[in-house]
C-alpha cells in the first residue's frame, strides 16, 4: 500500500481493495517499526486515528464518501490540534494543547481525512536541517547519516519513508521545498494569503504558508482543493475563488515559457544539482516548451532582508511564550521578570534565542530605520523583480536547494546553513508559489527542481509539474529504507 | 516669577462595541475574572485577530465630530512589551498611521468665553487585561475579560493652561463620545481614563518646560488634583534650583500627591512595527459620508440651537447641554410640557436641587422625564398653581401616583377659579379677622401692600393651597378697599 501515490490510494478506498482502517493500520504499523530510527513523528495519534478510519468506512458505506475520505495523513507538530499536543517541535510548547482546530485542520477532517499524528521539525520552524528540534534530529530516509531538510523535515521524511501518503508543512522560507527536495517528494508553497493561518502558530507572519507535501504534483492538487480558500479568522487569507486543481493537471505544456534565473545558477551550485535541473529543463523543452534565461537582480539580498524582517516579526511572535498563561514556566519564580527571564531561557532553544535577539535588535530605537524599514524596501524590490520577469515568461525553473541534503551534524555555523535557503527565501518575500518536484539523485541522495510562478498561479505549478511527473519516474522512487521497513 | 501651567491629555475612551476589537468575545463589565476571554484574547499560539468594522465606525464618528481629516488609509502597529497582563507581549495600537488626524474641540470656560483646543490625533488600540494584587497570597491574579476591549487614545495638543481648563476638555470628550454613543463614559468603571502631561514655564517664554506625565488619572477630579499638585512641585523644584525630569509619574488620590514611576532613562523601548496580521485600514469617501449622515446633534449644536431656538441663557443652554443624559431629560420635558423656560428652570431648579440632595445623576432621577412634563403643564394650563406643583414634585418624587393628574385629582390639588367659592373663602377670612382688617384699615395706604401678604396667606391656607394667586389677590384688595 505504501508505495501507492495518494491518488491511488483513493481509487482504491473508492473501488473497495481495502478499508480505510485496514490502510490506517498499515501505516501505523509501519511508523511503529520505522520511526524510532527516523524520529519523524512527535506524536502518534494511532487511537483517534483508527476512530476516524472506522468513521471514514462508515461514511463510505452510507454512500457519503469524498474523493479524500479514509485517507490518512501526517500534520507539521506546528497546525494546532484540539485535544491532541502542539509542541511546535518546542521544549516551550511541550505541554500545550490547543482547546481548537487550526482552520487546514478542520478542513482536512472535514474532507475526511485521516490523522495519524504530528510530525517532527525545526523549533517554531527556524531551520533548514530539523537539527533545532527538541525532540531530536529526524534522519533522511534516502541515508540515514543525511538530514531530511527543515523546518518541515519530519512530514517529508515521513511521505519519503512510505509512513504517511502526504503531510501537511508550513514554507517560511523554504520549509516545505527544501526538505521536499531533500526526501524527493513534491511540495507545494501556495501564494502568500491561499491558505488560511489561523491556528498554525506563527514563525514570520507576513511570510508563514501552509502547504501539501506529498509523492506527486497530482496528490498536492488534490489536497490544495480541500485546503485553499479565504477564512474569515484570517486577515490575510485572500477572498479569491479557488479554482479545480486537478482540473488542469494534463493541460498540454506546448508553448509554456519558461525562464533560468542566471542568478540561481551561479556560485555554491552542486554541479549534480545544476545538472539534474538542466536535464530536467530539457525534458519540458521536449514537451514543447521554451526556455530563456532571465535575471531577478536583487536575489543576493534576499537572505539578508529575510534575516531582518523574519526574526522582527518572530521576536514579537514569541512574546507570548512567557510562562504566564500555558507552556513551560520555571520552577519557583521569585518575581515577575525571574520567570520571563528563566521561563523563555529554558524553553527556548538556541537558534530560537538567536532570532529573537536578531528581530528584537533591529526593532529597536535607533536601528529600526536601518535595518527593519531597510529590509521591507529591499522585499519590494525582490518581489518586482518577478512581477517583472513574469511580464515575460510563464514559470521560473531551478535549483531547491544549492545542494543534495548535508550530513547531520555538518553544519555548525549559522550562516552556513541559512544559505541553504538561497533560492527559496525571495518567494516567500515576494509572496509568490513555488513548488518543489524530484528530478534525480547525486551520491543516492535526492534533488529537487524548483519551479516558480507569478501570484495565485498554483493550478499552472501543479499543471507544469504533472506533466514533468507524467514523462519521468523520479517521483515514484522509493528508498530502501521504506522497502526494508515494508 | 510669574508661572505658566502647559497640560496636554491623552484621553482613553473604551469605545461601546459589543465584542473586543480583534475577537468575538463578549466587552460587558462586571463578569467573572477570564469568563469573556477567548483564545485570540489570551493569546494562544495560531490565533489571529479580526478587526472589528464597529470600533473602526466609533473611531471615525469621533473624528468627524471633532472635524478632523480621517485617514484614507490606517494601519495597526505592534507595541512590544512584556506585562503579566498583557497575553500577547505586544499590544495591537496605531503609532504611524493613526484613523483620525488632527481636529479641534471648543471648550467654555466659567466666565462662558469658549476656548478651542487642538487634536493631535485619535487612533484604535486594543486594552489590555487587569492584574489583581488582593487575595492571591501575595502573588498576583490576572484577569483578561478586559483584555482586547476596543480603546480610542485621543491625544490633544499642549493647549491647556490650568487645571479648570484640562477639566473643561476632558468634560468637552465626555460630552461628546457620550453624545454619539460610542462609550458609556463610565470612568468608575474605567471606560474613560486620561493620561496628564504637565509643564511649567515662566510666563511669557515660548519654549516649553520639561513635562511630566501623569498616568491613569480616572476621574475629573483627580484631574484637577494631580494638575494642582504637580504644578505645585514642578514650580517649588524650580525655584528652589532643581530642574524637573522628564518622567512618568502616578497619582496617588489617597495622598494627594504624585510619585515617580519611571523616569525617561526607565522607558521601554516598545519597538514598534506594523503588524503584519491585520491589513491596513482603507476607509472611502462613501463609508465616511455614510456615517456623517448618522451623526447626532453634537453638544455645540445642541447648545447653540438651546439659546436660538429654545430662547435660552447662554448658561441654561450650557448646562443643559453639558451632557447627553441632561440634554435628553430636558428635550424631553420640553416636548411634553411645549414650555423650555418652564422646563430649563424645572429641570436645573427643583430636579437637579433633589437629585444633588440624594447624591443621584439624572439618569437615576425618580421622576421621569415625561413625568415632570406633564406636571409643568398642568401648571402652565393653570390646573395648578406653583405651590401645588412642589407638592405634586415630592409626591412624584416619592412614587406616591403615576403620574400629575393622578396625584393632582387624588390630593384634590386642582387650583380654584371659580370667583363665587374664592370669595367665600375670602369673606369668611375677614370676617375671622377683625383685629387685622383694623390694622388695614388704619394703616398708612403705602403700607397697606404688604399686609394684605397676611389674607393672602390664609385664604391659601383655607383652600389648602389651590386657590389662584393671582385671582385671591385681585379680590382680596377690592374687598379690603371697600371696608375702608
Amino acid at each position: 500500500m505504501h508505495d501507492k501515490t495518494l491518488t491511488q490510494l483513493a481509487a482504491a478506498l473508492k473501488s473497495g481493495e481495502f478499508s480505510s482502517r485496514e490502510l490506517t493500520s498499515h501505516y501505523l504499523q509501519k511508523i511503529e517499526k520505522a520511526d524510532g530510527t527516523l524520529n519523524s513523528f512527535i506524536t502518534v495519534t494511532g487511537e483517534q486515528a483508527l476512530n476516524q478510519a472506522e468513521d471514514a468506512d462508515k461514511a463510505r458505506a452510507a454512500g457519503n464518501a469524498g474523493l479524500l475520505t479514509g485517507i490518512p495523513l501526517a500534520l507539521k507538530d506546528i497546525f494546532c490540534t484540539r485535544d491532541v499536543k502542539t509542541s511546535c517541535g518546542s521544549k516551550m510548547l511541550d505541554n500545550f494543547i490547543a482547546p481548537y482546530n487550526a482552520t487546514v485542520v478542520e478542513k482536512l477532517n472535514a474532507a475526511g481525512t485521516i490523522s495519524l499524528g504530528k510530525t517532527n521539525m525545526d523549533e517554531f520552524a527556524m531551520g533548514s536541517s530539523n537539527e533545532n528540534s527538541h525532540y531530536g534530529a529526524v534522519k533522511n530516509p534516502w541515508d540515514l547519516t543525511a538530514v531530511p531538510g527543515g523546518s518541515s523535515g519530519g512530514s517529508a521524511a515521513a511521505v519519503a519513508a512510505g509512513l504517511v501518503p502526504a503531510a501537511m508543512g508550513t514554507d517560511t522560507g523554504g520549509s516545505i521545498r527544501q526538505p521536499a527536495a531533500f526526501c524527493g517528494i513534491t511540495g507545494l508553497k501556495p501564494t502568500y494569503g491561499r491558505v488560511s493561518r489561523y491556528g498554525i502558530i506563527a514563525y514570520a507572519s507576513s511570510l508563514d504558508q501552509a502547504g501539501p507535501m506529498a509523492r506527486s504534483a497530482e496528490d498536492c492538487a488534490h489536497l490544495m482543493n480541500v485546503i485553499a480558500g479565504h477564512d474569515v479568522r484570517d486577515s490575510t487569507s485572500v477572498a479569491r475563488g479557488v479554482p479545480d486543481y486537478t482540473e488542469t493537471l494534463n493541460a498540454p505544456l506546448s508553448g509554456l515559457k519558461i525562464g533560468l534565473p542566471k542568478e540561481y545558477f551561479g556560485d555554491g551550485l552542486d554541479p549534480d544539482v545544476e545538472q539534474a535541473v538542466r536535464d530536467a529543463v530539457k525534458v519540458y523543452e521536449s514537451l514543447g516548451a521554451t526556455v530563456r534565461e532571465v535575471s531577478l537582480p536583487h536575489t543576493h539580498y534576499a537572505i539578508p532582508a529575510y534575516y531582518v524582517i523574519a526574526p522582527a516579526e518572530a521576536s514579537s511572535n514569541l512574546s507570548r511564550y512567557d510562562g504566564v498563561r500555558f507552556g513551560h514556566r520555571c520552577k519557583e519564580p521569585v518575581d515577575l521578570i525571574d520567570l520571563y527571564k528563566r521561563s523563555r531561557a529554558e524553553g527556548f532553544g538556541e537558534e530560537v534565542k538567536r532570532r529573537i535577539l536578531i528581530g528584537t535588535h533591529t526593532l529597536s530605537e535607533g536601528f529600526f530605520d536601518a535595518y527593519y524599514t531597510k529590509a521591507q524596501k529591499v522585499r519590494r524590490l525582490i518581489r518586482q523583480d518577478f512581477l517583472d520577469v513574469f511580464e515575460d515568461v510563464d514559470v521560473l525553473m531551478g535549483p531547491a536547494s544549492p545542494t543534495p541534503a548535508f550530513d547531520l551534524g555538518a553544519k555548525k555555523d549559522p550562516v552556513s546553513m541559512y544559505l541553504q535557503d538561497i533560492y527559496t527565501i525571495a518567494v516567500n518575500l515576494a509572496g509568490i508559489p513555488g513548488i518543489s518536484v524530484p528530478a534525480g539523485f547525486a551520491g543516492g541522495r535526492p534533488i529537487g527542481l524548483q519551479i516558480l510562478g507569478t501570484h495565485f498561479a498554483e493550478a499552472q505549478l501543479l499543471n507544469v509539474a504533472h506533466q514533468y511527473q507524467q514523462a519521468t519516474d523520479w517521483h515514484l522512487q522509493l528508498p530502501a529504507f521504506a522497502e526494508e521497513n515494508a | 516669577m510669574q508661572w505658566e501651567t502647559v497640560i496636554g491629555l491623552e484621553v482613553h475612551v473604551q469605545l461601546a462595541t459589543r465584542s473586543k476589537i480583534f475577537s468575538g468575545a463578549s466587552t460587558a463589565f462586571g463578569a467573572e475574572p477570564n469568563t469573556q476571554a477567548c483564545a485570540v484574547d489570551l493569546g494562544l499560539p495560531g490565533t489571529l485577530p479580526v478587526l472589528n468594522e464597529q470600533a473602526v465606525a466609533m473611531a471615525v464618528q469621533f473624528g468627524l465630530a471633532v472635524h478632523a481629516d480621517i485617514a484614507e488609509v490606517s494601519v495597526f502597529d505592534r507595541k512590544n512589551y512584556f506585562y503579566a497582563d498583557l497575553p500577547k507581549g505586544y499590544q495591537t495600537s496605531q503609532m504611524y498611521h493613526p484613523i483620525v488626524g488632527p481636529g479641534d474641540v471648543d471648550i467654555t470656560l466659567d466666565d462662558d468665553t469658549t476656548k478651542r483646543i487642538r487634536i493631535h490625533h485619535a487612533h484604535l488600540e486594543e486594552d489590555a487585561g487587569k492584574s489583581l494584587h488582593e487575595d492571591f497570597l501575595g502573588m498576583t491574579g490576572i484577569d483578561l475579560n478586559r483584555a482586547g476591549t476596543p480603546l480610542l487614545e485621543i491625544v490633544s495638543e499642549p493647549d491647556m493652561r490650568s487645571a479648570k481648563e484640562a477639566v473643561a476638555y476632558l468634560k468637552a470628550i465626555h460630552a461628546i463620545v457620550t453624545y454619539l454613543g460610542i462609550s458609556d463614559g463610565n470612568m468608575a468603571e474605567g471606560s474613560m481614563r486620561c493620561d496628564v502631561n504637565v509643564s511649567v514655564r515662566p510666563k511669557g517664554q515660548e519654549a516649553f518646560g520639561t513635562r511630566a506625565e501623569i498616568k491613569n488619572v480616572n476621574s475629573f477630579r483627580f484631574v484637577e488634583r494631580a494638575i494642582a499638585f504637580e504644578v505645585e512641585r514642578q514650580i517649588e523644584l524650580i525655584e528652589d534650583g532643581g530642574t524637573v525630569v522628564q518622567e512618568t509619574r502616578l497619582f496617588d488620590p489617597e495622598r494627594d500627591e504624585t510619585r515617580s514611576m519611571r523616569t525617561k532613562e526607565e522607558a521601554n523601548d516598545y519597538r514598534y512595527f506594523p503588524c503584519p496580521d491585520l491589513l491596513p485600514v482603507v476607509l472611502d469617501e462613501a463609508y465616511l459620508d455614510h456615517l456623517r449622515s448618522q451623526l447626532p446633534e453634537l453638544p455645540a449644536d445642541k447648545r447653540e440651537r438651546f439659546q436660538s431656538e429654545l430662547g435660552l441663557s447662554a448658561y441654561d443652554a450650557a448646562v443643559l447641554s453639558a451632557s447627553r443624559e441632561m440634554a435628553e431629560f430636558f428635550e424631553e420635558v420640553h416636548h411634553v410640557c411645549g414650555d423650555a423656560k418652564q422646563a430649563a428652570n424645572w429641570v436645573q431648579g427643583e430636579l437637579s436641587g433633589a437629585l444633588n440632595r440624594e447624591n443621584l445623576s439624572i439618569t437615576n432621577s425618580p421622576i421621569s422625564a415625561r413625568q415632570l412634563g406633564g406636571l409643568l403643564s398642568r401648571v402652565i394650563d393653570g390646573t395648578i398653581n406653583g405651590k401645588a406643583a412642589k407638592q405634586v414634585f415630592q409626591a412624584l418624587w416619592n412614587g406616591q401616583g403615576e403620574n400629575a393628574d393622578a396625584i393632582i385629582e387624588a390630593k384634590g390639588l386642582k387650583q380654584v377659579t371659580d370667583t363665587g367659592a374664592i370669595e367665600a373663602m375670602i369673606d369668611q377670612v375677614i370676617a375671622e379677622s377683625p383685629a387685622q382688617v383694623a390694622q388695614y384699615r388704619d394703616a398708612e395706604p403705602e403700607k397697606r401692600g404688604k399686609m394684605i401678604g397676611y389674607f393672602v396667606g390664609q385664604v391659601m391656607k383655607a383652600s389648602r393651597g389651590t386657590a389662584n394667586p393671582q385671582q385671591v389677590n385681585g379680590v382680596l384688595i377690592a374687598k379690603l378697599d371697600a371696608l375702608l
